[in-house]
């Protein structure tokens, strides 16, 4: 027990280092952008007054780090009262900064966003399971038949053809020549099943492979040969014996895939223009120059990567007896 | 290996062909110059695949634009191959606090976000030419920007940044596994050094798997580049990356009067990214007997 929490401690400790130094790579890459932050946002037309109270409201015109690297000068220290430790001072107590260009909180901007961005990910999960759980399952019960074949083949399309092909493709069918979806947007429920086939579509081409050599691998296995010797029909072997058991590798990969979900499905956000937190970091962030948001997005987003991950770690281990009992 | 690997291997090599001998058959000018005579023209004689909301022919800029996804991709694996392999390399053979601090701390640093993100940010961040003239030289980065153009050196250096972890964590397993095989502790008494373990004996047994996620990495390599062209981060236009087209085709305009614009790029990138994976799964059914077909 005691080894476990101090496991447990250990682990924390480096994902907190690891969010750390990812945020503060971002941040000095966002330090070493050429150019006046004020200047960007306000334009050049503002007066010297505007610039100044725009730097003051930001911190800008504070050191951007407890020391400075001069050419000239060389090393200067800078004091605690600098940019990057009000930064943190600022993450500790809740508050992510304000945003450089709408001057709201950065926290208030991406909770607005966030669910928008789960709906998507949980829906794009559904389309994948939905097509990939009989796929796959059919595909590895028939290996090496042409129906086998088939089905490996449609999945290998599907993780060759990226997002942004399938997007505007389902864009082009289905609100170009049979209008039956709107191109873009996210403010109707039906807004969603354009994006999440797109999204989906990728996923399950990888899941359908995984479940295919997952089924092909336990059907192998001795208690299958029990099951059916004791006489259980065929279906009950394989959806009550084969399948839970070939889920778990599955599960790995549903796990960290759905971090990759949650964490902002970016090109499909953008070709739908649907307003969940990838949106927001590109076109927001990155394409407007707020590097306060930016910042933010990226906290959150390597935050949800890593839960993410972990809560697979966990999960995966509850399922497989041989690691939870052990 | 299988038929598909073969329909692979035959795609890349027209692929590649294709885009080094473009400017016999096919002039660079046609598929930059607008040419607003010629707009969302259908598929003719003249212009096999059309022409584009601007005029310009989409079959000239497929070609070329198949110059930058391929040049892109090869840079890619090779720079994040060879210093994934030898990171990696190092953290699985000497392991202690080396292999403690990479794989730990390192690796997941990298891993602890979404590549693509990562990729956007550096390429609408890093100053193209600073870096360049870091390394270069202020002129040297003129000769190099003049030759290559602007965004190829930015979009290589986003795509190497997150590609090379991929590679070290393979390796590190997989140096894991085959420094305690016995030809290695055999060396080990015969006096061999580190240097010549790792690199004679060890490398050359560890690196198989690698050569299958080269592959695959090359179709991941294009699709980034492709991505990152497409949010307007990438290659600027009027270069003709398959990205950027697919970008330019895909308002509702060009959708009504020339779908051919979207699709054209689009079957482009599906038929590189999928020759590249037949490519790589070929390898590793060959390279791994369990996993072959019988």
């Amino acid at each position: 027990m005691k080894k476990r929490l101090l496991d447990t401690a250990r682990r924390l400790a480096m994902t907190l280092l690891v969010v750390w130094t990812v945020v503060s790579l971002v941040t000095l890459l966002i330090e070493l952008v050429p150019g006046d932050p004020a200047v960007a946002i306000l334009g050049e037309t503002a007066t010297p007054e505007q610039y100044e109270d725009f730097r003051a409201k930001h911190g800008l015109d504070k050191p951007a780090f407890f020391f400075t690297l001069g050419d000239t000068e060389g090393f200067k220290w800078n004091g605690m009262d600098n940019r990057y430790a009000d930064y943190w001072r600022g993450v500790l107590t809740g508050d992510l900064g304000r945003s450089f260009r709408t001057d709201r909180p950065v926290l208030d901007m991406i909770i607005e966003r966030y669910p928008n961005t789960i709906k998507l990910a949980l829906a794009a999960l559904f389309v994948a399971l939905l097509i990939a759980v009989p796929l796959g399952v059919v595909a590895g019960r028939n290996k090496g038949k042409l129906i086998d074949n088939a089905a490996s083949f449609i999945a290998l399309i599907g993780i060759s053809l990226p997002g942004f092909v399938i997007g505007p493709l389902l864009i082009y069918l289905f609100a170009v020549k049979i209008p039956i979806f709107n191109a873009t947007g996210s403010a109707n429920p039906q807004d969603i099943v354009l994006p999440a086939i797109s999204l989906g579509a990728a996923l399950s081409a990888i899941l359908t492979r995984m479940i295919r050599s997952s089924v092909i691998e336990e059907l192998g296995e001795d208690y299958v040969r029990t099951a059916r010797a004791k006489g259980l029909s065929e279906r009950i072997v394989l959806y009550k014996h084969v399948l839970k058991n070939g889920f778990i590798p599955v599960v790995t990969i549903l796990g960290l895939q759905l971090g990759v979900l949650l964490a902002g499905a970016i090109i499909t956000e953008k070709i739908f223009n649907w307003q969940g937190l990838g949106l927001l970091v590109v076109d927001e962030g990155i394409g407007k120059l707020d590097y306060r948001l930016v910042q933010g997005c990226v906290l959150v987003i390597s935050l949800t990567y890593i839960v993410a991950n972990s809560l697979t770690d966990m999960v995966y281990r509850w399922l497989d007896p041989r690691i939870r009992l052990s | 290996m299988n038929r598909l690997t073969y329909i692979g291997l035959v795609i890349a090599v027209m692929l590649i062909g294709l885009a080094l001998f473009a400017p016999f058959f096919i002039d660079y000018d046609s598929a930059i110059t607008p040419n607003t005579a010629l707009r969302f023209a259908a598929p003719s004689a003249q212009h096999l695949l059309g022409t584009d909301a601007l005029g310009r022919d989409v079959l000239a800029r497929i070609v070329y634009g198949a110059r930058i996804s391929l040049q892109v991709g090869l840079i890619v694996v090779t720079v994040s191959g060879v210093f994934g392999i030898f990171i990696g390399s190092l953290a699985g053979f000497y392991g202690g606090w080396l292999d403690r601090i990479l794989s730990g701390y390192v690796f997941n640093v990298f891993l602890a976000f979404p590549g693509l993100l990562l990729a956007i940010a550096l390429a609408a961040f890093v100053d193209e030419t600073a870096v360049l003239s870091f390394f270069l030289g202020g002129d040297g980065a003129e000769t190099f920007l003049s030759i290559f153009g602007k965004g190829l050196f930015k979009i290589l250096l986003a795509l190497c940044i997150i590609g090379w972890v991929g590679y070290a964590r393979v390796m590190r397993g997989q140096v894991l596994k085959v420094r305690e095989f016995d030809f290695v502790h055999a060396a080990r008494a015969l006096g061999a050094g580190n240097m010549r373990i790792l690199f004679a004996h060890v490398l050359p047994n560890a690196i198989q798997p690698l050569i299958v996620q080269a592959s695959l990495g090359m179709a991941g390599a294009v699709l980034s580049e492709a991505s990152l062209s497409f949010l307007g981060v990438g290659i600027p236009p009027p270069s003709p990356s398959w990205g950027t087209m697919i970008e330019e085709a895909r308002d509702l305009t060009t959708l009504y009067s020339a779908p051919h614009a979207l699709f054209a790029p689009g079957i482009a990138i599906a038929l590189t990214v999928l020759a590249f994976n037949f490519i790589g799964d070929g390898l590793r059914e060959y390279l791994d007997p369990k996993q072959r077909r019988r």
